[in-house]
């Protein structure tokens, strides 16, 4: 009995590094608890900055704006948005794809959804990857062009992303002022009723499969795709201790092949491979350098002779 | 091939402080400050 309890307690830690700090994440990033409960929004001046994921500014909790909104936002207003471009880019070249694997409370949610004990479904290669390119069409044709561009005659354009297709300001904005607003609740229309549609299909579709938002629609991941292959946070492969097992492969929520394409832009950097291999030989970290030895595209170790911090 | 990522590396850094500097020069966080403090009702599904 001693025995089994021993072993028991050797085993992993019950919350993974990656919930952990999704959850502290979430938490943060809508840290305003009052607003859930007045049914209002917090209007301090942390909302002038940008979250790096997709965090409605309108949820009652969010302390910070959303990028993707703010991006619609100063597009209508015909200004070039230098200021949420360059945070932007700042979190793609120091992060890449890390906010959507570690930071992101939509991403969160699709995990804990996954989880559900049911039949999953492996998207076939013939349907997945063309897909993929789906992000790329909604981030310059609905949120970059149409707000640009599609003006009322009052020269005012809707937020087309925000408006008619993101789930995070459903589940995250829309249910809980609602829920907790009376006044909001009478002006619920048709608009509503669609995106609760979407909203109830991407959750869903989460079920079944694994982080389906991120892979296909979220228009901040295809703009922090661009920059995984040289962001400063990095995931490496160590060949000499890769047995070829596959594990990593099987483990990685966004099929990404782990072996052959660490840099991949559809990799979230959650880290769930390096949790998985038997052997130790994926590693992530911050790069400041590159060796002429290795480079990580071909998965080889890079990085650790000239400058970095692994984690 | 490890140079371009060098200079992608530390290029975008560049670039993502400039369009950020000249963003706050512009005080477009004021604008992003005025959208953010107000209910959004096309974002929470009311038009």
């Amino acid at each position: 009995m001693s025995g089994m309890h021993r072993d028991r307690m050797k085993g992993k830690p019950r919350v993974s590094f990656q919930r952990a700090v999704q959850l502290v994440s979430a938490v943060l990033l809508n840290g305003y608890a009052a607003g859930f409960q007045k049914g209002k929004i917090f209007t301090g001046g942390s909302k002038a900055v940008c979250v790096p994921v997709l965090n409605c500014y309108s949820c009652p909790g969010a302390l910070g704006a959303c990028p993707i909104g703010s991006l619609q936002a100063l597009l209508n207003k015909r200004r070039f948005p230098f200021y949420v471009l360059g945070l932007l880019m700042l979190f793609g070249i120091v992060l890449g794809r890390a906010a959507c694997g570690l930071l992101c409370p939509f991403g969160l949610a699709q995990d804990l959804l996954h989880k559900i004990p049911t039949p999953k479904w492996k998207v076939s290669k013939k349907i997945d990857r063309p897909a993929r390119y789906l992000k790329y069409v909604v981030l310059v044709g609905i949120a970059i062009l149409l707000p640009a561009f599609a003006v009322n005659g009052d020269g005012i354009a809707a937020p087309y992303f925000c408006q008619y297709i993101c789930p995070a300001g459903t589940l995250g904005g829309g249910i809980p002022l609602l829920l907790a607003n009376v006044e909001l609740r009478t002006l619920v229309g048709a608009l509503f009723r669609w995106k609760v549609g979407v909203l109830a299909v991407v959750l869903i579709a989460a079920v079944a499969i694994h982080r389906p938002f991120c892979r296909y629609l979220c228009p901040l991941g295809a703009f922090y795709a661009v920059f995984n292959r040289f962001s400063f946070f990095q995931m490496q492969l160590d060949r000499s201790k890769c047995v070829g097992c596959k594990r990593c492969e099987r483990a990685c929520p966004m099929a990404v092949e782990v072996t052959k394409a660490l840099d991949s832009p559809e990799c979230i950097r959650c880290g769930k491979c390096r949790a998985v291999c038997p052997h130790g030989a994926i590693s992530c970290g911050f790069a400041f350098g590159v060796s002429e030895k290795a480079g990580p595209a071909q998965g080889r170790p890079a990085e650790n002779d000239s400058g970095s911090v692994s984690l | 091939m490890h140079k371009r990522i060098l200079l992608a590396r530390y290029g975008g850094l560049a670039a993502a402080a400039i369009l950020l500097g000249v963003g706050v020069m512009r005080q477009e966080y004021l604008l992003v400050l005025q959208k953010a403090v107000r209910i959004c009702l096309e974002c929470i599904g009311i038009g």
